[in-house]
């Protein structure tokens, strides 16, 4: 149907016809307004609703994603406290165990110190001097009335050099005794000096002892608040696992540095074995890059099972629920076939060097230009070997950070999705309410392209109304006349009784 | 523990096994060297020397190289100098390579000039040689004037079917009876390049040694 379709209805008058074709629609859709708004309408509104129920849907999974990365988050969090605080009583165990295991002899030696203080310092205590068992004798002796008589002058004068000279010694005997004192007291400084020494290591033991104690109680109460799924731990585990992505991440991508290193060392030697032309199939993969990936694939699996024997990570638990005795056989044998791994990168490395070397003197050859064996070429093939020697044991722990991530992963990845499923339920609604918003508005586009009859239609309702009231109004005051008479004859007769 | 260590063991050895077994050359390449020892072309020998270094530098392990002249017959195996199919390993191939080398050095040494030009022969020879070799791209390239001068009995003037091989011809050289008529070497050209491309064959014409790469284009 062309334009020329609409404007030939009357022959020669194309506006005519246009307008007649307009007037017609507007007739149309004026008849048909009212089962159309309800077709708009009903469908606006079921494709909101429906949206709304996908929205409510959606909500839903984000309530139960966000359960479940709580829960996932409080367990990884509870299982972590747990390990920790089964670190710090092994540390304390080791310790009561180191340092505590000679208590018993340490207590023997304070007490034969202690002992031998006690009797230094009995013995050095200060007796004071008797007097002589003669002296009441002399007193009696000195108190004999001389009557003048020179023997007793003498005897007297005999009694007192004799009292002199013990006097005398007996000073003699207290000074020396002082001396023999001193002498233990000074014995006694190392014993002091001893005990002081036992004393401080046992006050530093149990300081030790003190501080692992209060780590333990901090540990424990993080331990209670996980326990008890408060937000404060929730908030705290999310915020750790946020930054162990992060940190784990970066520390990976090191690691995939240095596989690339490793794998640059290795690749090129393994043509020797796979043939350097070769490819896996109709691919564009080289056979010795696949073989050379392999290899240190599994360099990093024996990695991972070495550091999960020596339980410094916990990815496969059928191994640590081994006993020790196997793991610790795991670890050598995992530890055994890493140093061969490392033997077989070092000598690759090696043939590397070589590899390249004859490779360059043969571009030499047949370039015509003469064959120069580099200076110090020993120093390139030396530290090759190193590197692929180290490089096996530096990528065995990788573990560490993988096993990190891994966990981190597991909670940012559940946080991104909570975050998602909410930006979808978000946009679902907003559409919901945009179709809805876009229904009203062909509804009122609608009444606008039928306006005039609209106004007629409105025109004449209000001219109806208008007469119906007319009609109306003396019946509704006959009405009331009626029942304010009724009112006034009922006062009449109250009156009246 | 055992079990363990045998799965990785046996893993070890399925690995290896299967990558060598599925690995396969991608795309290989065999190059056929024709070299015209004709008396008006037998002094451009330097110039050969110059590509097959160019190529002894180029092919890759596990691809094929051959040199053989162009005389009065051509279409045979005594004709073939030397002929290689470098090994898979890199120090192989490389050993295999300077061998390859020293027998181009020896032929350019004692090249005696041929009384007739046998080409057609010489490219039969090449393309029965190349299609032993299986290799995905094939490359004949032929160091000549193109001037094809056969005994008598001799019938070549047949279409040969070059099963996609590439017909490179390097350092084409001018007689002196192209320099009387020049339009004589042109038609060398023509007839030569109709006669590889009706028989589904590729042709190339490189005079410039500076640009060889082009051989691959």
């Amino acid at each position: 149907m062309t334009f020329e379709f609409w404007t030939r209805l009357i022959d020669g008058q194309p506006a005519l016809s246009l307008l007649v074709w307009v007037c017609g629609l507007i007739v149309v859709m004026y008849v048909a307004r009212q089962p159309v708004h309800q077709i708009v309408l009903s469908l606006v509104r079921s494709v909101r609703n429906a949206l709304r129920l996908m929205a409510q849907s959606v909500m839903l999974a984000e309530k139960q994603l966000r359960n479940r990365n709580r829960e996932v988050l409080l367990a990884q969090g509870q299982e972590h406290a747990e390990r920790s605080i089964e670190r710090e009583f092994q540390r304390v165990e080791a310790q009561v165990n180191r340092d505590l295991s000679g208590y018993p002899s340490l207590q023997r030696d304070l007490k034969e110190q202690i002992t031998r203080i006690d009797e230094d310092y009995t013995q050095s205590g200060e007796v004071p001097p008797k007097p002589p068992e003669w002296l009441k004798a002399i007193e009696a002796v000195a108190e004999i009335p001389d009557n003048g008589s020179s023997v007793v002058g003498k005897i007297l004068s005999d009694i007192h050099n004799t009292l002199k000279k013990s006097l005398q010694k007996s000073i003699q005997e207290y000074r020396r005794a002082n001396r023999d004192r001193h002498v233990l007291l000074k014995k006694m400084m190392p014993y002091w000096r001893s005990l002081t020494n036992s004393l401080n290591t046992v006050e530093k033991k149990i300081t030790g002892l003190e501080q692992r104690a209060a780590v333990i109680d901090s540990q424990m109460q993080s331990y209670d608040d996980i326990r008890q799924q408060t937000d404060f731990s929730e908030r705290l585990l999310s915020s750790s696992s946020m930054t162990q992505f992060f940190i784990s991440g970066l520390a990976l991508c090191l690691a995939l540095v240095g596989m690339y290193v490793n794998f640059q060392l290795v690749a090129l030697p393994m043509g020797e074995m796979v043939g350097a032309s070769s490819y896996l199939g109709s691919s564009s993969i080289r056979a010795s890059d696949v073989a050379a990936l392999f290899i240190i694939s599994v360099e990093v699996i024996l990695g991972l099972f070495l550091m999960e024997s020596v339980g410094i990570t916990r990815l496969f638990p059928i191994i640590n629920l081994l006993d020790d005795h196997k793991r610790k056989a795991i670890f050598w044998i995992m530890l055994a076939f890493l140093f061969v791994f490392a033997g077989i990168e070092a000598s690759l490395a090696y043939m590397r060097d070589m590899l390249a070397a004859d490779s360059k003197a043969l571009s030499q050859v047949l370039s015509g230009a003469e064959v120069v064996e580099p200076a110090l070429s020993w120093i390139p093939s030396v530290a090759q070997m190193a590197m692929g020697f180290t490089l096996p044991f530096v990528l065995a722990f990788v573990a560490i950070p993988l096993e990190a991530f891994i966990y981190s992963f597991r909670t940012v990845s559940g946080l991104l999705g909570v975050w998602l499923l909410h930006i979808i339920a978000v946009l679902i609604r907003f559409l919901g309410n945009v179709i809805y918003g876009a229904g009203r508005i062909i509804i009122n586009a609608y009444d606008l392209v039928i306006f005039i009859p609209l106004r007629f239609e409105n025109s004449f309702k209000a001219r109806a109304e208008i007469a119906k009231k007319i009609v109306e109004e003396p019946v509704k005051l006959n009405d009331e006349i009626q029942s304010s008479n009724d009112i006034t004859s009922d006062i009449d007769d109250l009156k009246e009784k | 523990m055992k079990r363990i260590l045998l799965s990785l063991g046996f893993s070890l050895a399925i690995f290896f096994t299967l990558l060598v077994g599925c690995s396969e050359p991608r795309t290989t390449r065999a190059v056929y060297v024709l070299v015209d020892t004709s008396g008006t072309y037998s002094q451009q020998f330097e110039k050969v020397q110059a590509v097959m270094r160019y190529m002894l530098g180029t092919l890759l392990p596990g691809e094929s190289l051959a040199l053989a002249r162009i005389d009065s017959e051509s279409f045979s195996e005594k004709d073939i100098v030397a002929r290689m199919n470098f090994d898979l390993r890199p120090s192989m191939a490389n050993a295999q390579k300077r061998a390859f080398l020293e027998s181009v050095d020896k032929f350019g040494s004692n090249i005696t000039p041929s009384k007739y030009t046998d080409i057609t022969g010489g490219i039969l020879q090449a393309i029965e040689y190349l299609n032993e070799t299986k290799a995905t791209e094939r490359y004949i390239l032929i160091f000549s004037d193109l001037k094809e001068e056969i005994k008598q009995g001799q019938v070549r003037d047949f279409p040969i079917n070059f099963n996609g091989t590439h017909a490179v011809a390097i350092n084409v050289t001018k007689l002196q009876s192209d320099n009387v008529d020049p339009r004589e070497y042109q038609q060398r050209v023509n007839d030569w390049a109709e006669r590889v491309e009706e028989g589904n064959g590729y042709w190339k014409l490189i005079n410039d040694l500076d640009r060889l790469e082009a051989i691959w284009d």
